[in-house]
């Protein structure tokens, strides 16, 4: 498919789709799915038939629009006045309606009040703070588009930062355009993207000794990482079930950038849906010519295969994740040499998470000086956060940087429910820390989490209400680490028992001050000796839960001794 | 090209392709290590030999990591020798290490390594796993109570006699030497019994049938002269 | 002849051949699947995750059998077959039972209550997670997050999630849907 064939494809189908005066959006993501949503799907859709309404209505199974605590979830999107049209504005003489906890016998009631009011007893209203305090990039076709259509991703505007970049820009001129935006990886650590695609675009492929194996046409390669692994995260698993091609048209574009000629995608075995969806979506590119040789009538050739990985948390670290690529046990190496230069098979390689790449087309397409001018000096764009634990609305919500965790949690949350209180907040999962309520007007960005002893993470923020004991909130982190360290070095294998021992041992009350002190000695060592991320950041949620919390583990003590204030007594 | 470093304020130069570990040992600088073993490729796994490197925030494996000019490497400083010691104390409460009663008592890198880190009492729970100890080799025994998982075994059979008879099973803590399909290491039918295993061993998991307390004498330093020989037909009597 | 497998019963390199495939790997078909996906990656080592991927799919669990077969037709070391087998949780070396319930034990899920619920299912059935019931009817295993947060807790029975659950209605949920089964059968 060229450009102009992809102009076409998107006008047709706009053109089917402005015909029809109704446009019922059904999530089928993975929580609305569980609770019976394609049933629901199937529902109105019969209903539509019934009534001889097929022709002015469709039915469309998208991803998820975010609040999945209300699923699940059917919007209805109708237009106001009686024209079609195919121009832009379209959309703006368009009204919507969204209706929570729907079950398949309402299918006939919301089929029939299509024309005259909503549904009033399964609306929820559009205009509250979940929906009008977010900011959509990454996730802007994510429940409205049908992520198992190509041409409907081709509607939306798909595919077109891919050409523009192979007809219009040079790989350097991308690089620079990724660059000059800002943005930086969104699976955690926060390094400039820029500033990565640069040094792989440079590297030699010769540079140190190779072994690709028989049938891959590569010698640099581009991994999406989505090994998504933090317990109490599904950003990249709404992304890669919702918005499949968005993926996959930042990998293209990523690999045009560096020089790549094939792409891995990394994604759990415990997401099924996202690999069925993720397959599909390679199947109809490769089938358009927007995946494989001689991309949109370019020289340029791109393939992606998928890779399963088999429930190891270790093997989001990038030098793990390309060691089971290889067909490996997922043990990390010490860095340098960087994947940048010495990756896969030994050859310079990109790895960036869902996210990131995610975001690539839309820089692309709008320009970097657009991207960053959303968010803050260092923190550029948006993130997605995957909002749960003890708030009213839980779900996905993407919010410019910069926003407080106040409006998060209480706004976009809806605060705490059952009259409780707010007591903090968990980003990053086990690599992260818990945030205390005297933080909650602190912006939300790279630098500030980091300052307060937390990282941005890849996204997962658990709120936890006055109910919560600290004390077992680390402990069960640290039982995570300990059971997913890979066993590689020491201090991580052996550390994380033995502080989970001690964590035991204070939940039982059968530890001394000492033990205390042993503990914090434990990891600080174990934070600056670990061979790779896992074990440097495992001990952050018993750190910064001694730091703001401290004073539930003395109560823990044996003897009961004096307590320190809450907050930083150290 | 050759590359000046600093390492304890001492100037060395060194080759660009070396590693600080080797730059060191070239310049009588004595940097602790327990995963390496000439001869085999490095891991960094054991995080012995981690110095402070100026202008990094984090510490460098010294095994691992090259030269560079200008480098400024510092390999003992206080907090460096704390986490040493802290790192000893592990591994001797993870596992079964009495060196009263082991066959490599007096030849064991554990043990030398726990005096010279000055480690004279562990403030962790010993976890005393009992673990197996298989003797159904004719020639060899592993006793996995005395296994640090440095993998040194592993290394040496796939790397210098090609066999990859020993790999590691399991994760984390759970980990552990394994023979083929995890089977008594006598059935292992790729296992050549050449013994390269057993010179590689730092501690007691692997030692020679019939050796007892304090018997076992290494010949590690075999595993670097293989190395050298195959690799350039340099022989170093 | 199709078959490019060197026949079972040859030890790695000693000469002592037989011409004749194993019978298992000609009985039983599910063979051939694993057959494709080590085809599909060129019979090179780099297939070995999708290889066991695919045994463990058709089995349910990896057998020392299929290991070692596996290790043969990729040429691999039979103990790095055994060692990437036994890394990945998802992998399990011994037969599940005829269902299957997954805990999630993720962080929305533990602040909810998912310890609890497990508790109640552990009881019920007299199984501790990681087990299976003595009469091979239930295995219970735990997970760590299955990006199913806003259902938290969750859990799945064969495959189907199922989410807010209690731990006073739990065990009843996987009783009445294990009921419908063999009703069904």
């Amino acid at each position: 498919m060229n450009l102009e064939e992809l102009n076409a494809t998107a006008t047709s189908e706009r053109l089917a789709r402005a015909k029809k005066r109704h446009h019922i959006h059904v999530c089928v993501g993975t929580a609305c799915q569980a609770l019976n949503s394609e049933q629901i799907a199937k529902a109105l859709q019969a209903e539509l038939k019934q009534r001889g309404q097929s022709h002015d209505a469709e039915v469309k199974c998208v991803g998820c629009p975010g609040l999945c605590s209300l699923g699940p979830l059917v919007e209805v999107e109708s237009r106001v006045n009686g024209q079609a049209t195919t121009d832009a504005p379209e959309e703006d003489r368009r009204k919507s309606v969204l209706y929570q906890f729907v079950k398949p016998e309402d299918a006939a009631e919301i089929i029939a009040h299509l024309d005259g009011e909503p549904v009033k007893r399964l609306e929820t209203p559009l205009d509250q703070p979940f929906f009008t305090r977010q900011t959509k990039i990454v996730l802007e076709n994510c429940g409205k588009i049908d992520p198992e259509r190509i041409e409907d991703y081709i509607a939306a505007g798909g595919y077109q930062a891919l050409m523009k970049a192979l007809t219009e820009m040079t790989p350097q001129q991308v690089v620079d355009e990724i660059t000059r935006s800002g943005l930086r990886g969104r699976g955690g650590a926060g390094f400039p993207t820029g500033l990565k695609w640069g040094t792989v675009a440079k590297a030699d492929p010769n540079a140190y000794p190779t072994n690709v194996p028989e049938g891959i046409q590569s010698r640099k390669f581009v991994i999406c990482n989505g090994d998504e692994g933090d317990p109490g995260a599904f950003m990249d698993r709404s992304l890669m079930e919702g918005d499949p091609h968005r993926i996959l048209e930042g990998m293209a574009i990523a690999a045009y950038a560096v020089g790549a000629n094939h792409g891995f995608i990394y994604v759990r075995a415990e997401y099924p849906l996202a690999v069925k969806r993720l397959r599909t979506a390679i199947r109809q590119a490769q089938r358009a010519g927007l995946l494989g040789n001689g991309i949109g009538g370019t020289a340029f050739s791109f393939n992606v295969d998928i890779r399963l990985g088999a429930g190891a948390f270790v093997c989001g670290e990038e030098t793990a994740l390309m060691a089971s690529i290889e067909g490996g046990r997922g043990v990390p190496r010490p860095r340098p040499p960087f994947p940048a230069e010495c990756g896969l098979w030994g050859c310079p390689t990109l790895i960036n998470n869902v996210e990131t790449l995610a975001n690539v087309p839309p820089i692309i397409m709008k320009g970097a000086d657009w991207f960053a001018s959303i968010g803050t000096e260092k923190s550029k764009g948006t993130k997605v956060f995957a909002l749960t634990g003890q708030v009213v609305n839980t779900g996905l919500i993407e919010v410019p940087m910069g926003i407080t965790l106040r409006e998060i949690v209480f706004d976009i949350g809806g605060g705490i429910p059952g009259g409780r209180q707010f007591k903090g907040v968990q980003t990053g999962g086990p690599s992260g820390g818990c945030i205390p309520a005297q933080f909650l007007d602190m912006p939300v960005d790279y630098e500030s989490l980091a300052k307060v002893g937390s990282i941005m993470g890849s996204g997962g923020m658990i709120v936890m209400d006055d109910t919560t004991d600290m004390v077992e909130v680390a402990r069960f982190f640290m039982e995570f680490c300990m059971d997913e360290s890979c066993g590689k070095c020491i201090p991580c294998r052996a550390g994380t028992v033995q502080m989970h021992r001690i964590l035991t041992k204070i939940q039982e009350g059968k530890a001394t001050q000492r033990d205390i002190q042993i503990l914090e000695e434990l990891c600080d060592m174990v934070k600056h000796t670990s061979l790779c991320g896992l074990g440097q950041s495992a001990p952050n949620p018993v750190i910064s839960t001694l730091r703001y919390f401290r004073d539930e583990y003395e109560k823990k003590i044996n003897g009961h001794h004096k307590s320190k204030p809450n907050g930083l007594s150290d | 090209m050759p590359r000046t470093l600093t390492i304890n304020g001492q100037e060395i130069s060194a080759r660009s392709d070396q590693t600080i570990l080797e730059a060191a040992r070239e310049a009588n600088i004595h940097i602790p290590t327990l995963c390496h073993l000439d001869g085999l490729t490095d891991v960094g796994a054991c995080r012995m030999c981690l110095v402070e490197v100026s202008g990094s925030s984090k510490l460098l494996p010294a095994c691992t990591t090259r030269v560079q000019e200008g480098m400024e490497v510092r390999t003992e400083t206080e907090r460096l020798r704390a986490y040493r010691r802290q790192i000893i104390e592990l591994l001797f409460a993870e596992r079964n290490h009495v060196c009263a009663v082991c066959v490599a008592n007096g030849n064991c890198e554990l043990q030398d390594a726990a005096i010279a880190v000055g480690m004279d009492h562990v403030r962790y729970d010993y976890l005393f796993p009992k673990l197996g100890l298989d003797l159904s080799h004719e020639r060899f025994g592993m006793d996995h109570n005395r296994c640090i998982l440095c993998t040194r075994c592993v290394r040496a059979c796939d790397q210098l006699e090609g066999a990859h008879t020993i790999d590691v099973m399991g994760r984390g803590a759970r980990s552990l030497i394994i023979h083929d399909m995890n089977v008594p290491w006598g059935e292992a039918t790729t296992c050549t019994s050449c013994g390269k295993c057993v010179m590689a061993c730092p501690t007691g998991a692997l030692f020679k049938q019939g050796s007892t307390v304090a018997e076992m004498v290494r010949d590690a330093d075999k595993l670097a002269f293989l190395r050298a020989a195959r690799d350039r037909k340099v022989w170093n009597v | 002849m199709t078959n490019p497998l060197p026949p079972l019963g040859r030890a790695a390199g000693n000469g002592a051949a037989t011409a004749k495939p194993d019978d298992r790997l000609v009985s039983d078909k599910r063979y051939k699947i694993i057959e494709a996906t080590m085809r599909r990656y060129g019979y090179q080592g780099h297939g070995l995750i999708e290889a066991l991927h695919s045994a463990q799919e058709a089995f349910g669990y990896l057998d020392d059998f299929t290991l070692m077969h596996i290790a043969r037709t990729l040429h691999l070391p039979p103990s790095k077959v055994f060692g990437v087998a036994t890394f990945y949780n998802l992998f399990t070396l011994k037969p599940q039972g005829a269902h299957t319930c997954v805990v999630c034990l993720g962080t929305a899920c533990y602040i909810k209550g998912a310890r609890e619920v497990l508790a109640a299912i552990e009881a019920e059935y007299d199984v501790k997670a990681g087990g299976t019931t003595r009469d091979n009817q239930l295995s219970l295993l735990t997970a760590r997050c299955f990006g199913s947060c806003a259902l938290a807790p969750v859990l799945t029975f064969d495959g189907e999630t199922i989410g807010k659950v209690t731990p006073e209605a739990a065990a009843q949920q996987i009783a009445q849907r294990m009921m419908a089964i063999r009703q069904a059968a």
